[in-house]
């Protein structure tokens, strides 16, 4: 294990970026971090900027107009991260499958920018906060193996 | 000398992507720009495609905040238009729900508006006490955001007689929590220091603005769908609306913290009238050609749904226009001549949603989108779905 990977697996610091989605999942992740849930037991903690962020929290079934600033929230994120898309709009556009204006989902698009960048899928709409919690642990797991 | 300030469209502050421009000379704001479109999906295209029974679950995801009150304004639209009888009981049912939304609406609004203050205390304590709210919607609907109770002419399902028993209990312990907080945020020296005598809405403006909901409730408007036109059994409850005159954040704060008061009294009210019999819908078969307006008070103000129908199984057309689009104007009122520290909450106090209020994008060719490219891609899906020839434009125009 590196000291990155270590490092990432005890304070996973969260950066949440909606891509166009219906604050359904945007209130879940907030109430992660409120009392009852309490995200920061595990040293999660909601940063402000993707530089200093391990992972993307990406919600939403990624509109046209939002793509591109997603596209740059993802370039300006130091590696190594994990992108976690939360809901089922982010895991499989839902609802918005034939919408015009929606070009997601999220993996389709990290893909574009770079193959290599893991994605975490938490479905459900919303996901309860207990899933997201679970699919963070998960994909910390993961990445954790990954840079052995 | 101006310069421009860019709050967002990703900011640490907001759960949304939403972009504003501050002009400001020093500390002082000169003007302020919204720019959206980040969050438009193209809802009221989509709900052409889909049946009747099939527009609330669809209309629920407008906004998950308000998930109860675009389904309700659609219903209401529905049933204008069809004239629909709705059964007793499933009026009880949608108004329960609907006052506890409006519990957790308002709760969740305290909260962020502590955050923006820079007071995470009361934004911890009110998400705390919010939690007993989804709690008691998850034990009635069976989610805690998304509740799938609406249906034109009544309602999904039935809520027991035990689990309405159940919920009494959590009703008492959130209406102390509430009162507590109540007291907590209003005699705070912080909070009155913070948000007296800031960003302050007259009444003449907020009536020339349209203001809405809360917002103009703040400000002196007795303003409120469920006593000026009231839809659900809000004729047979007793309760007020809430107003304030001195139309500050302050004010603000306070008509949202007294109307949770006012909505759990409500509740307790309803739980004690609802009919243990009786059907929970009236099963419309058919909705007759026309059009038809529905008109619900959102936590956030007036929501309206406009449903123009054909006579077939789907609408027409599905017209959406929510609370935030008549409040957001009123920044020009509110902002301009403020300090910048102050405008974030100024901003914040009208509890703006971005997902309920965009419902329409520019395209430019800019944006990598070509309208006429759009307008041919279409043809050809529609050419391609009829399974037609269509001769191509010029030898139309030679003939």
């Amino acid at each position: 294990m590196t000291w990155t990977s270590w490092g990432i697996s005890k304070s996973p610091w969260l950066y949440h970026v909606s891509t166009g989605s219906c604050n359904n999942c945007d209130i879940e992740i907030v109430d992660c971090l409120t009392p009852k849930f309490d995200v920061e037991r595990f040293g999660g903690k909601l940063v402000g900027s993707p530089r200093h962020a391990d992972v993307l929290m990406a919600t939403g079934a990624m509109t046209r107009k939002s793509k591109p600033r997603f596209e740059r929230v993802l370039e300006a994120a130091a590696k190594p991260y994990i992108v976690a898309a939360v809901g089922a709009c982010a895991c499989s556009k839902g609802i918005f499958h034939d919408a015009y204006n929606c070009v997601g989902p999220v993996r389709k698009v990290t893909k574009e920018v770079d193959e290599e960048i893991m994605v975490v899928n938490i479905p459900g709409c919303p996901p309860r906060p207990e899933a997201i919690i679970e699919g963070l642990v998960n994909g910390l797991q993961k990445l954790k193996e990954v840079h052995q | 000398m101006a310069t421009t300030i860019p709050i967002g469209p990703y900011h640490p502050l907001q759960e949304e992507p939403e972009h504003y421009l501050l002009t400001v000379d020093g500390e002082e704001v000169l003007d302020v720009d919204v720019q959206i479109g980040y969050n438009h999906r193209g809802i009221e295209k989509l709900s052409e495609k889909k049946t009747y029974n099939q527009v609330p679950f669809l209309v629920e995801r407008v906004c998950g905040i308000c998930s109860h009150s675009h389904p309700y304004a659609y219903c209401l639209a529905v049933e204008d238009c069809g004239d629909l009888e709705v059964p007793e009981k499933a009026k009880y049912l949608r108004t329960l729900i609907g006052e506890l939304e409006r519990i957790h609406s308002h709760l969740l609004w305290a909260g962020l508006a502590g955050h923006f203050i820079g007071y995470d205390t009361v934004f911890m304590w009110a998400w705390k006490y919010r939690e007993e709210v989804l709690d008691l919607l998850e034990l009635l609907t069976g989610n805690r955001n998304a509740y799938a109770m609406m249906k034109p002419g009544g309602v999904q399902r039935d809520i027991p007689r035990e689990h309405l028993e159940e919920a009494r209990p959590i009703l008492d312990t959130l209406k102390e929590k509430s009162e507590m907080l109540y007291n907590a945020v209003l005699d705070d020296p912080v909070m009155k220091a913070r948000l007296e005598g800031i960003g302050v809405l007259d009444e003449e403006d907020a009536r020339a603005f349209g203001a809405l909901g809360p917002t103009s409730r703040a400000s002196g408007i007795p303003n409120d769908i469920r006593s000026d036109f009231p839809y659900g059994v809000y004729e047979d409850l007793d309760w007020k609306v809430i107003t304030r005159d001195a139309g500050d954040v302050l004010a603000r704060v306070e008509v949202r913290l007294l109307e949770t008061l006012e909505s759990i009294k409500m509740c307790e009210q309803i739980i004690n009238r609802i009919p243990d019999e009786g059907s929970i819908d009236s099963e419309p078969k058919k909705i007759p050609p026309g059009d038809g307006i529905g008109s619900y008070e959102a936590p956030r103000g007036e929501c309206f749904h406009y449903i123009k129908s054909d006579g077939t199984n789907r609408p027409v057309r599905h017209k959406i226009r929510a609370p935030t689009f008549m409040n957001f104007p009123t920044y020009r009122s509110t902002c301009i001549g403020e300090t910048v520290a102050d405008a974030s909450i100024i901003l914040a106090s009208v509890d703006p949603c971005y997902c309920c209020t965009e419902r329409a994008i520019s395209l430019k060719e800019k944006d990598d989108v070509n309208l006429l490219e759009l307008s041919q891609k279409r043809t050809a899906e529609i050419k391609e779905e009829l399974g037609l020839e269509l001769s191509p434009l010029e030898e139309v125009l030679d003939e």
